[in-house]
């Protein structure tokens, strides 16, 4: 094992961000391109590692979702051994995790990703436009965004054993129960969680309602969306079936297992990116490509499964008469409708004596192939691996959130660079529209949470013969 | 021959029974001296060095210089304290230990004597040596990377368990460990339950304990040692 590969990914993502420009022989734009850099080596390294290892190797795949890794990875490897279904506790102490996890990433990107943009508009200055500024002029809100994202550190300490790559989900279960101090120190702080996150669907609602025409202007296209939902069709962000829907809302397919991944979705290759560009099969690359996360989620499922964001989703679908909705600022109201549903799953959960169960784990028949789906805080995850009789991995293919946002942030890219670049300088609003068109997806680059919020960026113009016509650097 | 000698252990007098090593005598005294080859019940072959000392000045390792009438031995000092620590910091340099990810991590020794002597980054180069995993056994891990070449196993396999299951091939720098009777080994081998690092594991136990429950997740390694002597805190 060369220690080479592993350190290589990390320092990887820290770099810019960089988006290029390209021009067609008229001087318009032709396409703009996101350029991130993929995990791939990853999926080399682990090869020859014991499976055991992998749900804690996979976490360091990415320093801003390692809890979303680290239970694709023990879902994938129950299958592995055999296991279908793991113990009630098992399971509840998973979902604790989870909800904990999603509920701490979407309080930090809206408080501090997000809301300076929300607060102070994409063209305010960025000396302005950062989270530092938000603490002073809104307090209140910095503090709230900071108490809600511990909660969820805790919540993810008590049931992975650390707030970043813990252990506690293990194949074929979990290392722990909740005990009752911790559990009572969660519900000490349930109603004012609760309400929190009740104020900051409020603030993404009245937001997105009051620029609603910028909204619609601004980096919106119909697309498919994908995701899980359980056997009801309600949305699950742990587990579930997968769901296509097309841009009216209806379904391309739904129902299909984790093992079938590859019958239903398929990955393109393009020569100027690492990432992978994944479509829907049956429609081919060109229409198949879809977005996922919160906005696909809330759009998708029949129901959100709890009431008080059952609430908040109707409110958000009537918006658009009950059809999906494709503004890329929108997905910051879906994401915290999804806060305030783990909020209430969370209540849930800590009112369920399984989670101090004792049995913690199971076993079953090696089968030595497994497939898992997870809706990590960023969108759908999947994770397969093949393992050997000695207990190695063989093969590990990993689709991240963040590879099937690609497509739909290459395009909200080209929908701004369109209406903001004029001939070949690179202005301030076109950096800044820039920045806020790809944090919406929230992808997970180190780069795009660097730094308080703001994102290192670089921008190059390119004329139709590849020539750099014009380039910025930013942050 | 009297039974009992006496001897000085960084101006301490202590007693210690003829027939044990410094390192012993000095445990038994609740004096901790840093080591990672050495363990009770097996014969130590002075394998790691870390539990180098000076005796009447010489340098020595502790855990094969048996005691004698008189001598004075130093264990804490600036000196020695670097000497361990460059000691630790090669065979980190060495291998390749990925700590973040080592089902071992919490339970390591090598881990635990790092932060012990304040080890955060390593002066010698590391050297990403390519390296086997054999894990063909349906019940024993074998991981060379993290193999510090302690000898443990192989000192366990034939004295404790009576078998040749491990042993050492190669020479200098190509030393290493060699599986050369996996249909002898079996999950309750000593050697098995022996190696200070992740190097030989039971299959399927990993991260069954709980952060926090860990051997080294309370109390620095060595602690356990210095609790017999009240005099000795604990760094
Ligand atoms: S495998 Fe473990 S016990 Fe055996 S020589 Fe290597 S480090 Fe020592
Ligand atoms: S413990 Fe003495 S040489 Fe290793």
């Amino acid at each position: 094992m060369s220690t080479k590969i592993v350190i290589e990914p990390v320092t990887r993502v820290e770099g810019h961000g960089k988006v290029t420009i390209h021009l067609d022989d008229m001087g318009n734009v032709d396409e703009a391109r996101f350029h991130i850099v993929e995990f791939r080596g990853f999926e080399r390294f682990i090869q020859g590692r014991p499976y055991w290892e992998v749900p804690v190797l996979v976490q360091r795949l990415c320093g801003i979702c390692p809890v979303s890794h680290h239970l694709a990875a023990s879902k994938a490897m129950d299958a592995v051994i055999g296991v279908d279904t793991i113990t009630p506790t098992a399971e509840k102490m998973r979902r604790l995790m989870h909800y904990g996890q999603i509920y701490q990433s979407h309080a930090l990107h809206f408080f501090h990703l997000a809301s300076p943009d929300l607060l102070f508009g994409f063209d305010a200055d960025a000396s302005q436009r950062n989270v530092i500024a938000v603490a002073q002029e809104f307090p209140q809100l910095a503090t709230q965004g900071i108490h809600m994202r511990r909660w969820g550190q805790q919540i993810i300490e008590a049931t992975a054993g650390k707030r970043i790559h813990g252990t506690g989900s293990i194949p074929g279960g979990v290392n722990k129960n909740l005990s009752l101090e911790e559990r009572d120190r969660f519900l000490a702080d349930l109603d004012q969680q609760l309400q929190w996150a009740r104020e900051a669907v409020a603030i993404a609602r009245d937001y997105t309602m009051e620029h609603l025409e910028t909204a619609r202007g601004f980096a919106a296209f119909p697309s498919n969306h994908v995701g899980l939902v359980d056997d009801e069709g309600v949305l699950d962000l742990y587990d579930g079936r997968l769901k296509a829907i097309d841009p009216d809302g209806e379904v391309i397919f739904e129902g299909m297992e984790a093992h079938e991944y590859s019958d239903y979705l398929a990955e393109e290759v393009r020569p100027w990116s690492y990432m992978k560009f994944p479509f829907i099969r049956s429609l081919g690359p060109r229409r198949g490509w879809y977005r996922v996360g919160p906005l696909a989620r809330v759009n998708l499922c029949r129901r959100m499964g709890t009431p008080e964001a059952d609430a908040a989703r109707e409110e958000f679908m009537a918006l658009t008469d009950g059809k999906p909705n494709h503004l890329t600022l929108a997905y910051h109201w879906a994401r915290m409708i999804e806060l305030l549903h783990c909020a209430e799953r969370i209540g849930e959960l800590l009112d369920d004596p399984d989670l101090q169960g004792d049995e913690l784990t199971t076993s079953g028949e090696f089968r030595g192939e497994g497939v898992a789906i997870i809706e990590a805080p960023r969108g759908t995850l999947f994770h397969h691996y093949r393992v050997d009789r000695n207990d190695q991995v063989t093969m590990a293919n990993l689709i991240v959130s963040t590879t099937s946002n690609n497509e739909a942030m290459n395009r909200a890219v080209t929908d701004v660079a369109e209406k903001y670049l004029s001939g070949q300088r690179i202005t301030d609003g076109l950096l800044n529209h820039v920045e806020v068109a790809i944090r919406a997806y929230d992808p997970c680059l180190s780069c795009a949470t660097h730094a308080l919020g703001q994102m290192p960026l670089s921008i190059e113009i390119v004329g139709p013969d590849g020539a750099v016509l014009a380039s910025r650097l930013k942050g | 021959m009297p039974e009992e000698v006496t001897l000085t252990i960084d101006g301490k007098k202590i007693t210690a029974k003829i027939g044990q090593s410094i390192l012993e005598a000095a445990e038994e005294n609740g004096v901790y001296i840093p080591h990672l080859c050495a363990l009770q019940e097996l014969h130590s072959t002075g394998a790691c060095r870390v539990c180098m000392v000076r005796i009447d000045g010489r340098y020595s390792a502790s855990c094969t210089q048996p005691v004698s009438d008189g001598l004075q031995v130093e264990v804490e000092s600036d000196e020695l304290l670097e000497i361990r620590k460059m000691i630790v910091e090669m065979l980190f340099a060495e291998g390749n230990h990925f700590c973040p990810c080592c089902e071992k991590s919490g339970n390591c020794e090598l881990q635990a004597l790092a932060y012990r002597l304040g080890i955060d980054s390593v002066r010698f180069p590391y050297q990403f040596p390519q390296r086997e995993v054999d894990a063909e056994h349906p019940d024993v891990f074998i991981d060379h990377n993290r193999c510090i070449l302690c000898g443990r196993c192989v000192e366990a396999s034939r004295n404790a368990d009576h078998k040749t299951a491990l042993e050492f091939i190669g020479r200098g720098k190509n030393k290493r460990l060699a599986v050369t009777g996996i249909v002898d080994l079996d999950r309750a081998d000593k050697a098995v339950s022996v190696c200070p690092v992740g190097a030989i594991l039971l299959k399927r136990q990993a991260f069954q304990v709980p952060l926090g429950q860990r051997r080294f997740d309370h109390e620095p390694i060595g602690a356990e040692v210095e609790s017999r002597n009240p005099e000795v805190r604990t760094p």
